[in-house]
């Protein structure tokens, strides 16, 4: 255990990073490109993952796909951290009313399951990539808002915070300064297996067609496609899947591992 | 006891009225004119315009708004294109479906991870309690969707054992709430695990064991009793997932519940049932919640 999660995790996420930024170097196939007398194809050595409905090598759409995954995961995430990060210190730290009100508004948002939230914020924006990442990101948010808000809770009691303010530090600095670099574990913690989740959301809409929309090789939608030769060529549904669940198994690892390590007291769970 | 969950569910109407006005300001606030999405893309602007009055949309926010609300109170969702009027019946047609769903994935969540747990806490570091927190690492990066799938094509397409849609029957059940449950039986697991080995080390199971009681007793006679808040903790925090991940699930097996619905709803551009629906999955959600927290007092004498 003790090469342990945390490196794994990572290593993954590095090769995927790779695949993404790489990309069209080091696909065998143009992703786009139709092979008639090969449609359906099982794994072969010409097609390593078999070839898809239109004859499209599927590993090379899975390596093309790895960048629009990863890329609608990190970017959403990103955003639903500063939003939550930013709502999350301004309800902690100020308290009193702003802390009502916000908390109030999340906790009314956090009783839409959020993919139902993400599925209706879609219908009202249309099914593409910054609707998939406006919609991933707003049913982010409450949860992060949250988990900051009761970090900065217990860390604005602390006599460090106190001391800072009767040395007459103003706000905006004792926030930036004290208080959130103390919360930063928790929050990155957080980030890493919210992106999992975001890979989850992502490709699950796209399954449903409310993603990113075919022809372009994203890994949900592959599925979506796949489901109709589900009964002669199941390998087409099999790699889009495998893909996905790494990349999931990678930030869950990622993050668990550095809660093993940066939060001791959470070992034992 | 009684109080309490009268006093929730009077809450219940409260709540949705904050969520009206909260999912109206995000909808009023997200880019995306919904006349034009219903007029859909060859429209010209007269067109788009027709539809706006239509619909209403010409009238001030604060009006539309005043409508939305006053129409839920009478229980009126507005007006559905689909469905030509109010599509609350319609909806509440297909809540038994994913009731029936979501209720036995609970169970089985329950019914699978509670042992599962059990079997790798007394084995701890031996290969039960390997293969156990394997899996538990694999079903929780596994998409539900795609876990369907793979069921679909072994049970249904190669083997033939199980009916692939819809909903015929109890052999219908069993893929699409192996599906849903993957998850929640993965998390349920991980925390009975961790849950026993922590309880384990305790004074009273140590009195229980030089009581001359046998290992199973302990276990489940002292041991599980306490495991079980956080259990009922974990599930009820997961409400969310649960709902949100059978909209998937009944797509994926056409299994006629309110999920499906709101994702036919979305095709059409029926904006007023995808309003309706979220809404319906929000009173779920409270109803889900509160009947947790009735558990959680039950199993919980510190708080009764």
């Amino acid at each position: 255990m003790k090469f342990g999660f945390l490196s794994f995790g990572a290593t993954l996420l590095i090769g995927f990073s790779l695949v993404a930024l790489l990309g069209d170097r080091i696909a065998p196939y143009d992703p786009s490109e139709q092979d008639l007398l090969a449609i359906l194809d099982p794994p072969s050595a010409a097609h390593w993952f078999g070839t898809d409905e239109i004859g499209r090598d599927i590993a090379s759409r899975i390596i093309a796909g790895t960048r629009i995954t990863l890329l609608i995961a990190v970017v959403s995430v990103a955003l639903a951290g500063v939003a939550g990060i930013g709502l999350g210190l301004a309800a902690g730290y100020r308290g009193g009313a702003v802390d009502r009100v916000l908390m109030v508004a999340l906790d009314l948002l956090m009783t839409v399951p959020s993919l139902v939230l993400a599925i209706a914020i879609i219908s009202a924006i249309g099914a593409n990539a910054s609707g998939l990442i406006t919609a991933i990101t707003v049913s982010f948010i409450p949860s992060l808002a949250r988990l900051v808000r009761a970090r900065v809770l217990e860390l604005r009691e602390l006599d460090y915070i106190e001391a800072a303010r009767a040395l007459g530090m103003r706000h905006p600095r004792i926030v930036l300064r004290h208080v959130f670099p103390n919360a930063v574990s928790v929050i990155v913690i957080e980030l890493s297996l919210m992106a999992g989740q975001a890979v989850l959301v992502a490709t699950a809409l796209g399954f449903l067609g409310l993603g990113v929309q075919p022809p372009a090789p994203e890994w949900g939608a592959m599925f979506g496609a796949s489901r109709q030769y589900l009964e002669v060529a199941p390998h087409v549904a099999v790699v889009p899947g495998l893909a996905v669940s790494l990349l999931v198994l990678a930030f869950n690892l990622f993050g668990d591992g550095l809660r093993d390590r940066l939060d001791p007291a959470a070992r034992a769970r | 006891m009684l109080s309490l969950v009268l006093w929730r569910l009077a809450l219940i109407p409260l709540t949705v009225l904050g969520v009206v006005t909260i999912l109206f300001l995000i909808f009023k606030a997200v880019p995306g004119d919904e006349a034009t999405m219903v007029a859909g893309a060859t429209a010209t602007q007269a067109e788009i315009d027709v539809v706006r009055h239509q619909l209403g949309l010409d009238r001030p926010l604060f009006v539309q708004y005043a409508d939305r609300v006053l129409g839920l109170a009478r229980g009126d969702l507005g007006y559905s294109a689909t469905f030509r009027g109010n599509p609350l019946p319609r909806i509440l047609e297909r809540v038994p479906a994913t009731l029936l769903l979501t209720a036995s994935a609970i169970l089985l969540t329950v019914a699978a991870g509670i042992p599962a747990g059990i079997l790798a806490a007394s084995w701890r570091g031996r290969w039960p309690d390997i293969a156990v927190s394997g899996g538990v690492v694999a079903l929780l990066a596994v998409p539900n969707f795609w876990l369907g799938m793979m069921l679909m094509a072994l049970f249904s397409v190669r083997l033939g054992w199980l009916p692939s849609i819809g909903l015929t029957g109890p052999a219908s059940l069993v893929m699409p709430t192996v599906a849903l449950a993957a998850r929640l039986i993965a998390l349920v697991g991980r925390l009975v695990r961790g849950t026993v080995i922590e309880e384990q080390r305790k004074d009273y199971v140590r009195t229980a064991y030089a009581k001359g009681l046998a290992t199973p007793r302990v276990l489940y006679r002292h041991v599980l009793r306490n495991a079980l808040v956080p259990i009922v903790t974990v599930v009820g925090l997961q409400t969310g997932y649960l709902l949100g991940g059978s909209v998937v699930v009944e797509r994926l097996f056409a299994w006629p519940g309110i999920g499906d619905l709101l994702l036919t709803a979305v095709g059409l551009r029926d904006f007023t049932l995808v309003q309706g629906i979220t809404i319906l999955f929000v009173v779920g959600f409270l109803l889900i919640n509160l009947l947790v927290e009735i558990l959680y007092r039950l199993i919980n004498p510190r708080l009764r």
